[in-house]
């Protein structure tokens, strides 16, 4: 593959400026209870019905650790080649607000579970490495309601206590693009570890963004602003555009940049201030007395180690071995374990290679029109192997299998089926074939003369002719070489 | 039969299992002693009518197996009982029934018990005198001028009156052992995680422990045996085997070595503080134990430690009183943090907001490790004092307080001599380690005078043990006359 050289920067009048970008993203674990509570953290239900004495902070109250959390966030640092604490510790994060009901957010502050660690970037321009400062883990905070009533703000508790990872990436970030792969890989990674669906419309991915501006070749960071709590890659990538721009007019006109938390108006595609620097939160953290220092045992760590899933850049490198597809190919087929699955069955069945191109054609052109994910696909992989197979060994033609596979999408049927109660087979019997062209010469006996006599173009009526009748089975390549034979004669 | 509350708890056990007095009968004593005691204001919330059916149903099917059969008790207000009224002392709760039981008081209820009312404490467990109660401050049976000690004040007011044949208290930085020592009764803070935080309103987490507060020293074994256990509720709570400390109270010490720390003899402590002191260390030494002279370097510094992590960890605790979930609001207030203000600044006293502000300035950034860093590390030399010691003594003896109970007022209005009369309790609570406040003798006024039993963590068997020792060789009695009826 031809590679692109990296090309983002914000032209001012003065220079060109690179983008320096650094994500705090907050992804919630998937476990069946709150970090410290035994409450569900099924999504969608009714507001507060999902709220415990502790998540609703009464009198008394002590949170207990979940191991299910720990053991997830233990995976996710794994999967993200990070160093696993065996020591961290919980801190209270003290702030008011009326969804946070104990005045505090347990957090991790000095001593996280997970330290540092990276993650591998397929960018255009070569691969790229994005390290990962820490990972840790925190309780969410409630919802409050603004707009159900004109005079009070409604609290919902559901999510209060539900346990989110706050994942730190270094300022290694420098376009969009780098962002969106950034994303999206560690989403990839932590749906095949199954530690976060990573489903950003319900909030479980979430991040601010922290971006500054620097004059290409300058070795010191600029003042960063920090964006809080962007829940879409789309969102992030415009206020980073919006802020790169923002900071580099700043600068030319010789302003400076106040290093200060803005919020994404996604509106008026725009940031703007939220608090400044002198402003911040002194959020007093220490210790929570309530919780024991968190000792994991290296055995722990290492029997998790042991179970993780091979993981996408080892799957990728795997499909190009085994199953001789190039780089592009992989990469695509690896990005959803679901797909590397679905991609894996058929290839056990088929030609692999052949699989790959009419699963990244036909297959994910109609998932993409139905707006489904593969694991909804309304054709299994067992039936796209067949499918695939009738291609390769010339059953049917790559045309006639377009029709086959809406038919198996309306239908349900099995290819085989399909193709044999449709007669949609290709004739590929020589002798049939020879039967049924002489048949059309005769009839059209004048035609004949016509080309005998040097109008040549008639050749493709006659291929016409032979399809017509045939319904389309004909196999192509058969019916030019006895075509050609028997207009000869 | 002449009048039952005046016994101990273990006397009342044998006469309720012998059928000499049934569980409705011992109620009603009780109830009837509360009511002609109100002056003392050591209640907050009675529950007579529930505790006379819980006694009915008792008599009906008694099990006299249980640690505590057919026992009417009353415990301070700052443990949660499930459907009844609990304040912690303050105006911000005077509303709030919690929908729970804490697992202390449940694991009473669990032994044959029953709840006959809530008794008054200083707000929040802040103070020395229950004199920051939202609901009054509670008078010393022992004399009407008189604090009856804090923070667990209606506790050991309701104990030394006969209005409970035994309680329990919470102790953060002596808030047992200091009111046991003002009413010449016992009390225990046991080993920080023998029993469970579980629904006991906090003050400061990493010091706040459950104890029993008793007439006697085998009453005291019998309500530790009953309250104490694992509670998986609670991640700080010791994970061991539950010991029967009243089946295992011997009164045989011979050849233990009880420390005596140099550093417990303060400036201006009262003459009969430390006559005390001696007499005590006379008694075990009759009784065969060795005294060794020992260094506890550190203590001098438990004070300011104490004052500086138990408001830290306080401020962060009350937190969640901020009137959106449940206690008092405040009716004014324009918006979110007006109505916080509002709700914060009527429904906490004084001391409480002391303590707030105390304990949001030393966690503020620019001052954390100037104060809280640097007391949590003095915190682990004020430990490693103890554990130091605890290697070559069995225990330690100290006097309880650095004077008898103080008048009402006297120091209301000079919080650190307030603060001051926790001077030999404090330590304790830092190190996490059980101590023992036992009645030892009287001031030159009448007023009785308490001696503290320091142990290793976990060793609340062999501390009791000396104290059952003592009390049978120590000749006190608490002379309180009922004056208030």
């Amino acid at each position: 593959m031809s590679k692109e050289k990296f090309d983002y920067f914000i032209k001012g009048e003065k220079g060109k400026y690179e983008v320096v970008i650094g994500l705090e993203v907050h992804a919630q674990v998937l476990s069946k209870s709150k970090l410290f509570s035994g409450s569900s953290t099924k999504f969608g239900a009714d507001p507060n019905n999902q709220v415990s004495l502790i998540d609703s902070a009464f009198p008394g109250m002590l949170p207990v650790i979940n191991e299910e959390c720990v053991k997830q966030a233990v995976r996710t640092g794994l999967g993200l080649n990070a160093k696993i604490n065996n020591y961290s510790v919980f801190d209270r994060k003290n702030y008011f607000y009326a969804d946070l009901p104990q005045g505090y957010q347990i957090s991790q502050y000095k001593n996280p579970i997970v330290g540092e660690g990276k993650v591998l970037l397929d960018m255009p321009y070569g691969s790229k490495e994005i390290g990962i400062e820490r990972l840790h883990l925190e309780q969410d905070a409630g919802k409050s309601i603004h707009d159900m009533d004109p005079s009070n703000t409604y609290v919902d508790l559901n999510r209060s206590g539900i346990a989110l990872m706050e994942i730190v990436s270094k300022p290694d970030l420098r376009s969009p693009d780098e962002v969106n792969a950034y994303i999206k890989k560690l989403r990839s990674i932590m749906r095949y570890l199954g530690t976060c669906d990573g489903n950003m419309q319900e909030g479980s991915l979430r991040a601010d963004v922290n971006v500054s501006v620097r004059k290409e070749g300058d070795k010191n960071f600029g003042t960063r602003c920090e964006i809080k709590n962007v829940n879409s890659i789309k969102f992030m990538q415009m206020a980073i555009e919006y802020e790169a721009a923002r900071q580099v007019e700043l600068i030319e006109n010789g302003k400076a940049i106040d290093q200060e938390t803005r919020l994404f108006d996604t509106k008026k595609n725009e940031t703007r201030s939220m608090r400044s620097k002198e402003d911040a939160h002194d959020y007093r953290y220490f210790p929570d007395p309530d919780l024991l220092p968190l000792k994991l045992e290296q055995k722990l760590i290492d029997d998790l180690k042991k179970t993780l899933p091979e993981l996408p850049d080892k799957k990728k490198e795997r499909f190009i071995k085994e199953y001789g597809l190039n780089a592009y190919e992989a990469n695509v087929l690896v990005s959803e374990k679901e797909i590397s699955d679905y991609y894996e069955e058929v290839a056990k069945l088929s030609d692999k290679k052949l699989a790959a191109t009419w699963m990244m054609g036909d297959l994910f052109a109609m998932l993409n029109d139905k707006g489904l994910d593969i694991s909804k696909s309304p054709i299994s992989a067992k039936h796209f192997a067949e499918l695939v197979q009738s291609i390769k060994s010339g059953e049917i033609s790559g045309r006639i299998a377009k029709e086959v596979f809406e038919i198996m999408l309306e239908t349900g049927d099995n290819p085989k089926k399909i193709i044999e109660s449709k007669g949609l087979k290709q004739q590929s019997d020589p002798k049939e074939l020879e039967k049924m062209i002489n048949e059309i010469l005769t009839k059209n006996k004048d035609k004949v003369d016509q080309y005998k006599s040097g109008k040549e173009k008639l050749f493709g009526f006659f291929v016409g002719q032979v399809m017509k009748s045939s319904g389309g089975k004909a196999n192509p390549q058969l019916t030019n070489e006895i075509l050609k034979k028997l207009l000869k004669g | 039969m002449a009048d039952i509350t005046n016994q101990s708890l273990n006397e009342i056990i044998e006469n309720v299992k012998t059928k000499k007095v049934s569980s409705t009968d011992l109620t009603k004593a009780y109830i009837k002693n509360i009511e002609s005691a109100k002056k003392l204001n050591a209640f907050v919330t009675t529950t007579f009518d529930q505790a006379l059916d819980k006694a009915k149903q008792f008599d009906n099917k008694p099990n006299f197996d249980q640690l505590l059969p057919g026992i009417p008790l009353a415990v301070k207000d700052l443990f949660c009982t499930e459907n009844t009224k609990t304040t912690a002392g303050s105006n911000i709760l005077n509303n709030f029934i919690p929908s729970y039981e804490s697992t202390v008081t449940k694991n009473l209820w669990n032994n044959g018990s029953f709840l006959l009312g809530k008794l008054n404490c200083d707000e929040f467990a802040m103070g020395s005198s229950n004199e920051t109660s939202h609901y009054g401050n509670v008078i010393n049976p022992v004399g009407d001028q008189l604090v009856p000690g804090g923070s667990s004040g209606g506790s050991s007011s309701a104990l030394a009156a006969d209005l409970t044949p035994a309680t329990i208290g919470t102790d953060t930085g002596g808030s047992i052992r200091q009111p046991a020592s003002f009413t010449g009764t016992v009390g225990l803070k046991p080993t920080y995680g023998l029993c469970s935080r579980w629904g006991i309103v906090a003050f400061a987490s990493s010091l706040d422990q459950a104890g029993p507060m008793t007439k006697t020293i085998k009453d005291c074994a019998i309500m530790l045996e009953s309250m104490s256990g694992f509670d998986d509720k609670d991640s700080t709570s010791i994970n061991k085997k539950k010991e029967q400390y009243s089946k295992n109270l011997k009164d045989n010490i011979k050849g233990l070595k009880i420390g005596i720390p140099k550093e417990y003899r303060v400036d201006n402590m009262p003459k009969e503080v430390d006559e005390l002191w001696e007499k005590g260390k006379k008694i075990l030494k009759d009784l065969g134990a060795q005294l060794i002279d020992i260094s506890l370097p550190h203590t001098k510094y438990a004070l300011p430690t104490y004052y500086i992590v138990a408001p830290a960890e306080a401020s962060s605790n009350l937190a969640r009183y901020d009137g959106v979930r449940y206690g008092y609001r405040s009716k004014q207030g324009k918006d979110l943090i007006e109505m916080y203000e509002k709700t914060r600044s009527e429904g906490f006293g004084d001391e409480v907001k002391r303590r707030i502000l105390i304990g949001t300035y030393v966690l503020s950034s620019g001052y954390y490790d100037a104060y809280y860093l640097k007391a949590q590390k003095v915190r682990q030399l004020i430990k490693k004092d103890f554990d130091d010691s605890f290697t070559k003594i069995d225990a330690i003896l100290t006097p309880s307080t650095p004077s008898s109970a103080f008048k009402i007022g006297e120091k209301t209005n000079d919080p650190v001599s307030m603060y001051l009369n926790d001077i030999f309790t404090v330590p304790v609570n830092l190190a996490g380690l059980p101590a023992l406040s036992m009645p030892a003798g009287v001031d030159k006024q009448g007023y009785p005078l308490g001696l503290q039993l320091i142990g290793k963590a976990l060793d609340e068997q062999k501390i009791l043990n000396i104290g059952y020792a003592f009390e049978k060789n120590c000749g006190f009695k608490n002379e309180i006359k009922k004056w208030w009826s």
